[in-house]
């Protein structure tokens, strides 16, 4: 089986200072990786390398198109890319504001995908954008309110669900619980691991909060200023990390 | 008549033929937003300095200018754009559509059809459709350029989700000859079927916003609905108080204070042409 995603000797530098420096790894359809770190170690900076928001300085990036083709996304034109971008993949950004579009309905937001690749029934919108946001457990009395009237769980879900609407088969994740309270984080998560599995996506998922890698992830990375230092399946990491940095990551988590 | 101290048609040479150039490139890629070096002009912006600076460009001393504001011949802006090239150009001037070669409008088509030896100039004050949905002028041009444009249904699907039908009535967004989407200016959506298969050249110039764009004569102007809510156009259902049309676009004009409405044409030639020939 072809990997869906693949990093090779990806490398970001801003001037003198390092994003991320030779990272490589196959994901596999299905899979969820979670990569780790503290704040500052390149994390987000090799995310948006990955899904193309930002061009690598060295190295690059290998995806499996649905047809099977196996395609570098710097050589794809930019149309390709975006078309990739708004079918293929989705994007969860950690302030569910950047992601959304804050001016229009629940509904509408949902909808645009659908109609940004060429849907032009109403109706058939309509219907699944009630659909999808009933999957995220949001009341469907609430399709015509604008996000602002969301709470910050609520968004987080709107946004899962305006991704998961064409179908797409890998969906990057920006500390997709971030900012949230954690029983609101709990729910969140417990969604997100539902759908992931339900619809048998691939995810890379950015994080700092190892439960949240443990929850969802089965593989993951820890990184360290722009290097991953250890990598390996998420139990094995976390029940026995190997570099120090790890261990003093696993062993900084709070015990209630 | 001709003021001495201006150039004919107020702009010089060089501005002109800077002008022409942006309205050649328009009419060659029709719906195109094609920028240009607007001009201060001698009266402020979203009074039409766009659409007189077009005008300027394309007049010649044989032409036989209308000016309609709101499709009045009447209004402040129709006479103050319509003496200014009296005074800077000395062209014939008229309020009959038929016999202008030249028609500068606001947020109106005649309600006669058009032929193919006039020019109809608009003007804009926002000549970019997806401004509302996507600020920032990088992204709308890349938008235009690999034809984005699922945002413009996003829209009017917001307003079919509340308020049960497309709500947009005016600068109502249709594509141009299947590629780009445009902004038709504040025209009535009532107007919009008339900017399809036009015989006559259609320009359009935003002043502020330095764009000049085009429909060529005998162009296909679709404009943008669901297949479940197709587009329509406005109805009344009561006749013109003048001229007893019944396909006209009608102005409401309030009489008193207790409420009396009446209803009469928008296109004064239109309806003075039809209430002289009764």
């Amino acid at each position: 089986m072809n990997p869906l995603l693949s990093a090779e000797g990806l490398t970001k530098t801003y001037g003198a200072r390092i994003g991320c420096r030779d990272v490589s790894f196959d994901l596999f359809p299905g899979e969820v990786l979670a990569i780790v770190g503290e704040s500052g170690s390149g994390k987000t900076t090799l995310l948006r390398c990955l899904s193309g928001h930002v061009a690598a300085s060295a190295g690059r990036v290998i995806y499996t198109t649905r047809d099977g083709k196996r395609a570098a996304l710097d050589e794809m034109s930019e149309a390709e890319r975006r078309l990739l971008m708004r079918t293929d993949w989705g994007f969860v950004h950690q302030d569910a504001r950047e992601g959304l579009r804050m001016g229009v309905s629940a509904g509408a937001n949902v909808g645009e995908r659908m109609m940004a690749v060429g849907v032009r029934h109403y109706g058939k919108i309509r219907a699944a954008a009630a659909d999808w946001l009933s999957r995220v457990e949001i009341p469907e009395d609430r399709i015509d309110d604008s996000p602002w009237s969301y709470s910050g769980g609520m968004r987080q879900r709107l946004q899962i669900a305006r991704n998961l609407v064409t179908s797409p088969r890998l969906v990057f994740m920006d500390e997709p619980t971030g900012g949230l309270d954690v029983s609101v984080q709990a729910r969140l998560l417990d969604l997100i691991r539902g759908l992931v599995k339900g619809l048998g996506l691939a995810a890379v998922v950015v994080t700092h909060d190892l439960a949240v890698a443990r929850l969802l992830s089965s593989r993951m990375m820890v990184m360290q200023q722009g290097r991953v230092i250890e990598e390996g399946l998420t139990d094995q990491i976390l029940e026995d990390p190997q570099a120090a940095y790890s261990q003093l990551l696993v062993s900084s988590v709070l015990q209630v | 008549m001709n003021a001495p101290a201006y150039n004919f048609a107020y702009l010089n040479e060089q501005t002109k033929r800077m002008v022409r150039r942006a309205i050649l490139k328009a009419i060659a890629i029709p719906g195109y937003q094609v920028p240009f070096a607007s001009r201060e002009m001698p009266m402020p912006y979203g009074w039409g300095t766009g659409g007189v600076q077009v005008t300027a460009a394309i007049l010649t001393p044989d032409d036989t200018l209308k000016v309609i504001d709101q499709g009045a011949d009447d209004t402040t802006n129709a006479v103050s754009i319509r003496k200014f090239f009296v005074k800077t150009a000395g062209v014939a001037t008229t309020e009959r559509t038929s016999e202008a070669t030249v028609i500068q409008t606001r947020h109106r088509i005649p309600e006669m059809t058009l032929t193919e030896d006039q020019i109809l100039v608009f003007q804009v004050p926002i000549p970019e459709p997806l401004r509302f949905l996507e600020p920032r002028e990088t992204e709308t041009r890349k938008m235009h350029a690999l034809e984005e444009y699922g945002v413009m249904h996003v829209k009017l699907y917001e307003d079919i989700a509340h308020y049960g039908e497309i709500a947009t009535t005016y600068a109502y967004p249709a594509k141009v000859a299947e590629r780009y989407v445009f902004d038709p200016s504040p025209i009535p959506k009532f107007d919009n079927p008339k900017l399809d298969n036009c015989p006559a050249l259609q320009l359009f110039g935003a002043g502020r916003e330095k764009r000049i764009y085009a429909i060529p004569p005998y162009t296909r102007v679709r404009s943008l609905d669901f297949e479940d809510h197709p587009f329509e156009v406005q109805t009344w259902n009561q006749p013109c108080a003048l001229c007893g049309s019944r396909e006209s676009f009608l102005d409401e004009i309030v009489m008193d204070d207790k409420g009396t409405r009446m209803f009469v044409c928008s296109d004064t030639d239109f309806c003075a042409s039809r209430r002289g020939a009764a």
